[in-house]
């Protein structure tokens, strides 16, 4: 009896099997080939906004008013007249100019401050601590909105409206609860021997940072960094209202904005601009991508 | 040559030069901790490291903050109290409208952002060219919301019916829907807060892919097999396995996309500025800022703005005590 069930077992799975490994690749197969068709639709119309943008500002004004720019991959007819116009007419290169003074410094002095408080959140033990660090948290998602009113009155006080370090306090200041929490979670998972030996060995506080946190930081670091670059120069809200009636020429996403609002420079110088304007941060991007996407996933996971 | 107009002058000051001088402070306030009994040094070193980023976050955002709401309870030139009447005038007339448009990017956006980042994250993860794949769609995130209008300019653009389209959705939709008038996406009220808010996904799909993406590698393939293998289908397998797996990456998608969504401001301010009815709060804001120059009623709707965004902040910091805990 047992006997017999057994053969019949051995007998069936074979078939069994092979009925399913039928089913399972014919569905693979046209399985497949949706999944490509939905993975590349997601590529091309992700990419062709930029496509678009690169054509036409290569494109004769004329062109770009009387014609779609895919026609410009039928008849070409390229020009770099825009990017003339842009850089030495309209002004970008002065612009490009003030985005960098702005960005470059707030970049710097987040992330040097960001190591500075988290070290001192992490490291050092004090009341209050997780006071602080709930503070933070809390801070993180504050709208910028909130801040306008009254620093609108300080910065006209103190004659900071108008001047690139105003823009570069408020980025910083912004930024920090979420430059110290993301390099927080770091510090914290650097083993607390490291330190202690180091004061063991008679290693100052400020010898320590030096010596041991920076060094092991410097990857978040990065990170950091070129997030905050992103946010300084990609900022259009905070120089509208407080680079004001200042003698440089308006950051590049002031100026760009400027363009679209007003239609006298037509599309050309327009779509230049705005090309120049994405350079800088497409090349950061793409180069540094490694430390952009740890920079993401770092500070969402608990954020 | 004025300080203030230099650019490299700027530029060394701010990045070598202040730097120089934070760590320069660190050492005089370390000689002076040294100087303390032991008992007083534990205790007071930290504010020395603590200072100064205290102090930036007190003036930038703690006080700002309160001082906002208490503004929101004045007049126009902040010289009188006046209740509660900034914030009635916040809910009446054109306001409402405003509103409305902004409680349409607070559902549209995160959702359509959600699923299509879900979308993303799951079937990126089954081809050979993820790289690439992952690589071009987060291009977007590195351009800025005004830059990003600007480029869907080229996408929205409307002519005449019976002229030449030169918008590629209009040109799409004349040549491949026969009889189809093109749209005036921009000026179709509703259909133009759905643009507009397209504009954000374009922007913000590559961050939120990341994060779902990073989530769906962590789930274990061993029960992925398991699941194909006893015939469960791919729908089935994404709602039993993936989905619970991911839920937190969800949840930090969401409300990332919340905050967003609430603060918008450059893109309608770039490609509307309110008009055809797309006006949202932050847009608001600015014009009671600086058109209007009425302080309370910009305060009031930054308050409203801080109270909207109160969820998420409980949210965040229930999840963070919750980890410490772990």
């Amino acid at each position: 009896m047992t006997v017999h069930t057994h053969t019949n077992v051995v007998r069936e799975v074979p078939e069994v099997v092979f009925r399913r490994v039928r089913v399972r690749s014919r569905r693979t197969w046209s399985w497949r080939w949706a999944m490509h068709i939905i993975v590349i639709a997601f590529i091309v119309s992700w990419f062709v906004p930029i496509l678009a943008l690169l054509v036409t500002s290569l494109r004769t004004q004329s062109d770009a008013a009387a014609t779609g720019w895919w026609t410009a991959f039928v008849n070409p007819l390229f020009t770099t007249y825009n990017y003339q116009l842009a850089l030495e007419q309209v002004g970008v290169t002065e612009s490009l100019a003030t985005s960098l003074a702005i960005a470059i410094p707030t970049t710097v002095l987040t992330t040097v401050l960001s190591v500075v408080g988290a070290y001192a959140l992490t490291r050092m033990r004090f009341a209050g601590r997780t006071i602080f660090s709930l503070a933070l948290v809390a801070l993180l998602v504050t709208p910028p909105q909130v801040t306008l009113v009254p620093l609108l009155k300080v910065y006209h006080a103190v004659g900071l409206s108008g001047t690139i370090p105003g823009i570069w306090l408020y980025q910083v200041g912004f930024t920090l609860p979420f430059g110290i929490f993301l390099i927080r979670g770091f510090i914290a998972s650097i083993p607390g021997e490291l330190f202690e030996s180091a004061s063991i060995d008679g290693a100052s506080q400020l010898r320590i940072f030096r010596s041991i946190v920076i060094p092991l930081a410097l990857p978040v670091m990065a990170s950091l960094a070129i997030m905050q670059f992103l946010w300084s120069w990609n900022d259009l809200l905070i120089p509208l209202i407080f680079l004001g009636g200042s003698d440089l020429a308006s950051p590049i996403t002031v100026q760009v904005a400027g363009l679209a609002q007003q239609t006298t420079q037509g599309q050309g110088p327009l779509m230049a601009a705005t090309v120049l304007s994405v350079a800088i941060p497409l090349i950061l991007v793409i180069a540094l991508q490694r430390y952009f996407v740890r920079g993401v996933l770092g500070g969402a996971v608990k954020g | 040559m004025n300080l203030m107009s230099n650019v490299p002058l700027l530029i060394i000051v701010g990045a070598i030069a202040i730097p120089i001088v934070v760590y320069l402070l660190l050492g005089v306030g370390e000689r002076m901790v040294a100087l303390l009994p032991t008992r007083l040094q534990r205790s007071s070193r930290p504010w020395v490291w603590l200072a100064l980023p205290l102090v930036l976050v007190v003036l930038i955002l703690l006080y700002p903050l309160i001082s906002t709401v208490i503004t929101s309870f004045l007049n126009a030139d902040s010289s009188q109290g006046v209740g509660f009447e900034n914030f009635i005038w916040a809910f009446q007339g054109t306001m409402l409208d405003v509103i409305g448009n902004n409680l349409v990017w607070l559902i549209v956006f995160p959702i359509a952002t959600l699923v299509l980042s879900v979308l993303a994250a799951v079937f990126f993860d089954k081809v050979k060219y993820e790289k690439v794949a992952i690589t071009l769609i987060i291009l977007p995130t590195a351009i800025s919301f005004t830059a990003g209008s600007v480029i869907w300019t080229q996408m929205y653009s409307y002519q005449p019916e019976g002229t030449t389209q030169i918008g590629t959705f209009n040109a799409l939709l004349t040549a491949l829907v026969p009889g189809a008038k093109p749209v005036p996406w921009l000026q179709t009220p509703f259909i133009n807060n759905l643009a507009l808010i397209l504009i954000a996904v374009w922007l913000s799909l590559g961050v939120a892919t990341l994060i779902l993406s990073a989530a769906v590698k962590n789930v274990a393939s061993e029960l992925l097999e398991a699941a194909r293998l006893d015939g469960a289908g791919e729908w089935r397998v994404f709602r039993s396995i993936t989905l619970p797996t991911i839920l937190p990456a969800v949840l930090v998608v969401l409300t990332t996309e919340i905050i967003a969504a609430l603060k918008v401001f450059d893109i309608v301010y770039v490609m509307t500025n309110g008009n055809y009815n797309t006006d949202v709060i932050a847009n608001r804001m600015y014009n009671e800022l600086f058109a209007a120059n009425n302080l309370g009623h910009a305060s009031a709707i930054a308050v409203i703005l801080l109270v909207a965004a109160l969820p998420v902040v409980f949210i965040n910091v229930f999840q963070f005590r919750s980890e410490a805990r772990a």
